[in-house]
């Protein structure tokens, strides 16, 4: 908008793209992953609901779970839904996680020049029964990592994580004595999200927590603070 | 069924006021291998005789699943076979993805009539020579059609088509009216005992017979072999012949896995 100087003035532009809030993170073991998302959807400083998922399972061997819009998840969801059954007709067997994790990139650079407004992270078990943990960009930039964490409460976990994952910046313990056990990998899962919860206002109400190993996927759900 | 002057083309009705073509279509739903399916109030199921053309070959596949809640078995030309599977499948996803729900078996059953109709009436194009058995649970109900190439789809307690199926038929006809009140176990052995009616001379054996379940509380699912051995030795048993092919046994599953030619 011009005025009368030949000044532009700001005035707010209509955005697509709104921020619902909510945490996500993942933990990849030697033989097993743990994949967790909070369920609370807001909208500025309002809770539009307290349970709205962000999580999907796509195969026994491999979920998913986003942060961002909601509706771009759900959408998301959605097509990475009718994907893997597509790909299960056709080949006759489930996706493999790689290939879930590479699809997941490519629906997203699809996107490239309207993205999906998600924070995505794929985790599983490989062909060789490996933990594995990918996380994106919002145009599908793929890097496997060994955890990751995403949304709103992703800086209060990631350092969390680098800490206790990693074992970055830690002068008591060695690499090479440690190994992460999957009840260590849980406990640290629901600890990190629950400390996200405490500090970040737009993480709360429930989380969905899910184990994948070789014997396939065990769902569970848990209360975080509802204020 | 011998040629006339008036089968020359889809297009063209005897006086009779037959469209010979689309006959002789339903001939090639006569000449597949029998496929038969039943249903109660809680699950359909569908059993079929998979021929193979000579000892080296594999088992001609003849069930496929469509969606989590609806497949099919199916009698006639395969390769046609696939094209409606295809199409079935695209439906039902498409449904699911935008509606997120269960395609109703019904309507995909239309959908599939309107597009098989299409062929009887188009230049150029011939009648799909395949006949299909739909199974389906939705809506809290079983369903079982059948599609034939004239486009004509019924809805049925329970049917046989392809060959010798009117043996098949006739046990179907006989035993029906206790159906709707069976359990599953009961349900899969009525269609094994019926397809042992139109097996003729073939010895019914867990690599050649098919057998696919849905319903209430179970998704569409394709019996593996050694499941379909023990409803075949309840049969054989009760009929006071078991045939132990124990040492046989294990090489037979190997080829049975690597010959399975990937179909869809």
């Amino acid at each position: 908008m011009e005025t009368y100087l030949g000044e532009k003035q700001q005035a707010s532009q209509w955005s697509p793209y709104i921020n619902n809030g909510g945490s996500c993170l993942a933990v990849a073991g030697e033989d097993f992953a743990v994949i967790a998302s909070d369920t609370r959807m807001s909208l500025g400083y309002s809770i539009k609901t307290r349970y709205s998922t962000k999580y999907l399972k796509i195969t026994e061997k491999c979920s998913i779970v986003s942060s961002g819009m909601q509706a771009d998840i759900f959408t998301l969801h959605k097509v990475l839904k009718s994907r893997a059954q597509i790909y299960e007709q056709k080949h006759g067997k489930p996706m493999s996680t790689d290939a879930v994790a590479k699809l997941v990139s490519r629906l997203l650079y699809y996107r490239r020049f309207f993205p999906y407004y998600t924070f995505n992270i794929v985790a599983g078990i490989d062909d060789e029964g490996v933990g594995c943990v990918f996380s994106y960009d919002a145009i599908g930039t793929l890097e496997r990592v060994k955890y990751s964490a995403s949304g709103s409460g992703s800086s209060l976990i990631e350092p969390v994580l680098d800490n206790q994952v990693a074992l970055k910046n830690r002068n008591d313990i060695k690499k090479e004595d440690y190994k992460l056990t999957k009840e260590n990998a849980i406990d640290l899962v629901k600890d990190a999200i629950t400390s996200a919860g405490e500090r970040d206002i737009y993480t709360g109400d429930f989380v969905e927590i899910s184990i994948i190993d070789i014997n396939g996927t065990h769902e569970d759900k848990f209360e975080l603070r509802f204020d | 069924m011998f040629r006339t002057q008036y089968d020359s083309d889809i297009s063209i009705y005897s006086p009779e006021g037959r469209l010979y073509q689309i006959e002789y279509a339903m001939q090639a739903v006569a000449q597949g291998s029998t496929a038969l399916g039943l249903k109660s109030k809680t699950h359909a199921v569908v059993v079929t005789l998979m021929r193979s053309s000579d000892e080296l070959s594999s088992h001609q596949r003849k069930i496929f699943k469509v969606d989590g809640h609806m497949g099919i078995a199916i009698s006639g030309l395969t390769a046609d076979a696939r094209v409606l599977l295809k199409f079935m499948r695209n439906e039902t996803l498409h449904h699911k993805f935008v509606y997120g729900s269960d395609l109703p078996t019904g309507e995909v059953v239309s959908s599939l009539a309107m597009k098989s109709q299409r062929n009887t009436q188009r230049w150029g194009r011939r009648p799909y020579g395949v006949g299909l058995l739909v199974i389906g649970y939705d809506g809290g109900k079983t369903h079982l059609y059948q599609t034939s190439p004239s486009g004509n789809c019924f809805s049925y307690y329970a049917q046989a088509i392809g060959s010798r199926s009117q043996s098949a038929r006739t046990y179907l006809e006989k035993n029906f009216k206790e159906f709707p009140e069976l359990g599953l176990e009961e349900l899969v052995l009525h269609g094994v005992k019926a397809l042992k009616e139109s097996s003729g001379k073939e010895t019914l054996t867990k690599l050649n017979v098919g057998i696919a379940v849905v319903g209430k509380e179970q998704k569409f699912e394709i019996l593996k072999p050694n499941k379909v051995q023990t409803y075949l030795d309840q049969i054989l048993q009760t009929e006071g012949e078991i045939e132990i092919e124990n040492e046989n046994e294990n090489e037979k599953d190997q080829e049975a896995e690597t010959l399975e030619l990937k179909l869809d």
